[in-house]
């Protein structure tokens, strides 16, 4: 069974479309980013699949209908939604006291145990604690949860470098296993590179990229070009090119590395450049494309 | 997804075998409700602050209570009776007006709050239903608020007693006139009536409209659950210079008492002639009970589709 399944799914804002057809297919056990542009529609997309928001279309998360059953839905999915929603007047204690006596799956011993790591102190409120403290026990809380699809909507927000990078090694050592799905919506695409097991751009409300990991480093590479090979190279249509180092850097789908080789330097395209490389595509930037 | 390549053939063993973890509705209720009372501290805080002001003035005033019992003893039992238990209304009276005043705040606040401060989607990303959520908030003014209130003017009015009985039995006065005068557990039963009847069945479109505006509107939610009443009481005097709309709305807060007490008698005087079956026999009190109820299940919707503010 897939973890998510959508089909056709649409949302409107008066004229607006935020989600305009979706099609997505997410198997247990990947980890999926899910990156865009500012109002692209990523926090549409993870509010149907949370519940939160009626669409029209074909949505089922863990085979349920998220917006009519998302009361049982969350007890197999847990989400951060947006840094800063945990209520500033709770303390440490009562959180943890709520949760454990909320939820089914939530083992308290675990949540104190991360919390043991951190310099967070039960009787705390929230209001009392910084940015990167308030991240921290929400991401407590939610690792304790035994949940089958765990959902980011951009955790790490606002955080510095030190907390961004544990929050995601805390996420891969101490929570990901193969029986659960993650979800992670974020701009900050370059940390989560490592991360990730598949990739998905959303412009517009729609899905304009869709690939596994293991795709995108065999299909898509780059190449720093000589410079006398310019030429030859801009023949073999780059779907983008760009400068840095003094020199060209053209980016290829489906290309033979062998051949590539011979015209310079040739790299795996980091997320960020493979990011610009598909939108300039999409919105039409670059010369050729017609829309 | 294009995945289907990386992902095995057969789902995980463990995903299928997970428990049907449980957890009964009883306790979702109760969390729900010690949420409220974390978060809004002044449900009990308010009375208990009242009443340990009250208190504190009483104190105070019990300096002349061995003479006003002297001088009282000239005087017929109607009058010394009226003396006596004065304070004791009035302990009862001022608990009474913050129940109301901490349940109207309460419910034009609660349901926004949630949105504006985002916390909703913490609340939302744990599985509690939206009607639980919706009926604990409820409870508050329905429920909690009136019995807390009666049960702190009980105990205000228990210590006002015993500290009075201390000051005649010091001053060598006789303490059981005094104490034949103040029928505590008559005045609280009573008082439990009143604000069940009047202040909570009767009242309940007025919460339920609270609860309802809150759980509507993004901003500024007291203006908007004042202004449409206002404004069409003021269209209605203009148009048709009449005030059948105002005199509707006054009856939610002070009326559907005809029904209450026997004609001519006092509601807080322990003679009163109770006529509970008259009172629920009130077309009028069904009705607000159907439309708060009708708010109610709004409020729950809207609570569905709101995101935060």
């Amino acid at each position: 069974m897939a973890c998510i399944e959508a089909r056709g799914l649409r949302k409107a804002y008066g004229t607006t479309m935020a989600l305009d057809g979706v099609d997505l297919r997410v198997e247990e056990g990947r980890i999926l980013g899910l990156i865009g542009p500012n109002g692209a529609g990523k926090t549409t997309a993870l509010n149907a699949i949370l519940g939160l928001t009626p669409y029209q279309g074909e949505l089922r998360v863990l085979g349920r209908d998220p917006w009519s059953e998302r009361e049982r839905l969350m007890r197999d999915v847990s989400f951060i939604a947006d840094v800063a929603v945990l209520p500033r007047w709770i303390r440490v204690s009562q959180a943890l006291d709520y949760v454990s006596g909320v939820h089914p799956r939530f083992d308290r011993a675990k949540a104190e145990g991360f919390l043991e790591k951190t310099s967070i102190r039960r009787e705390s409120k929230v209001r009392e604690l910084s940015k990167g403290m308030v991240t921290q026990l929400h991401l407590a809380l939610v690792m304790a949860i035994d949940a089958r699809l765990l959902v980011l909507d951009e955790p790490t927000l606002g955080l510095d470098i030190l907390f961004r990078k544990q929050f995601y090694d805390s996420l891969l050592n101490d929570y990901y296993d193969s029986n659960r799905t993650i979800v992670v919506a974020t701009h900050q695409v370059d940390e989560i590179e490592h991360v990730l097991t598949d990739l998905i751009f959303i412009d517009r409300g729609r899905i304009v990229f869709n690939r596994s990991m293991e795709e995108v480093e065999s299909r898509y590479l780059e190449v720093l070009v000589h410079p006398e090979k310019l030429a030859a190279a801009r023949a073999l249509k780059p779907i983008h090119e760009r400068q840095g180092f003094g020199r060209s850097i053209l980016l290829y789908e489906a290309a033979d590395r062998q051949q590539m080789a011979a015209l310079g330097e040739v790299h795996t395209p980091s997320i960020s450049d493979l990011f610009v490389a598909v939108m300039g595509n999409q919105t039409g930037h670059t010369p050729g494309v017609t829309r | 997804m294009n995945t289907q390549t990386n992902v095995l053939p057969d789902p995980p063993l463990e995903s299928q075998v997970r428990a049907p973890a449980l957890i009964p509705a009883a306790q979702h209720a109760y969390w729900a409700l010690r949420r409220e009372f974390w978060e809004s501290r002044s449900i009990y805080l308010a009375p208990l602050a009242v009443a340990a002001l009250f208190l504190v003035g009483f104190l105070v005033s019990l300096i002349h209570l061995p003479h006003v019992m002297r001088a009282l003893s000239a005087l017929d039992p109607g009058k010394q009776r009226d003396t006596i238990i004065e304070p004791y209304d009035m302990a009862a009276s001022l608990l009474m007006g913050t129940f109301i005043l901490v349940a109207l705040f309460y419910s034009i606040e609660t349901l926004q709050r949630e949105r504006r401060d985002r916390s909703i989607l913490f609340w939302k990303s744990l599985p509690v239903s939206d009607s639980t959520t919706v009926l604990a908030k409820a409870s508050i003014p329905f429920v909690v608020l009136p019995l807390l209130s009666c049960a702190i003017a009980f105990v205000t009015e228990f210590i006002m007693l015993l500290l009075s009985s201390a000051v005649l039995a010091g001053s060598g006065l006789p303490v059981r006139t005094y104490w034949e005068q103040v029928s505590l557990f008559q005045g609280s039963l009573l008082l439990l009536y009143h604000v069940i009847t009047v202040h909570v069945l009767w009242s309940a479109p007025v919460y339920g409209w609270l609860l309802l505006v809150s759980a509507w509107a993004r901003r500024a939610a007291f203006l908007w659950a004042v202004l449409p009443p206002l404004a069409i009481c003021a269209l209605e005097k203009l148009l048709f210079n009449t005030a059948h709309f105002g005199a509707f709305l006054g009856h939610f807060f002070m009326g559907g008492t005809e029904g209450l007490y026997a004609p001519g008698t006092f509601p807080m005087d322990p003679a009163t002639h109770l006529t509970p079956g008259r009172f629920l026999a009130t077309l009028g009190l069904w009705m607000g009970l159907a439309v708060t109820g009708a708010f109610l299940a709004l409020a729950v919707r809207l609570r569905r589709c709101r995101g935060p503010a």
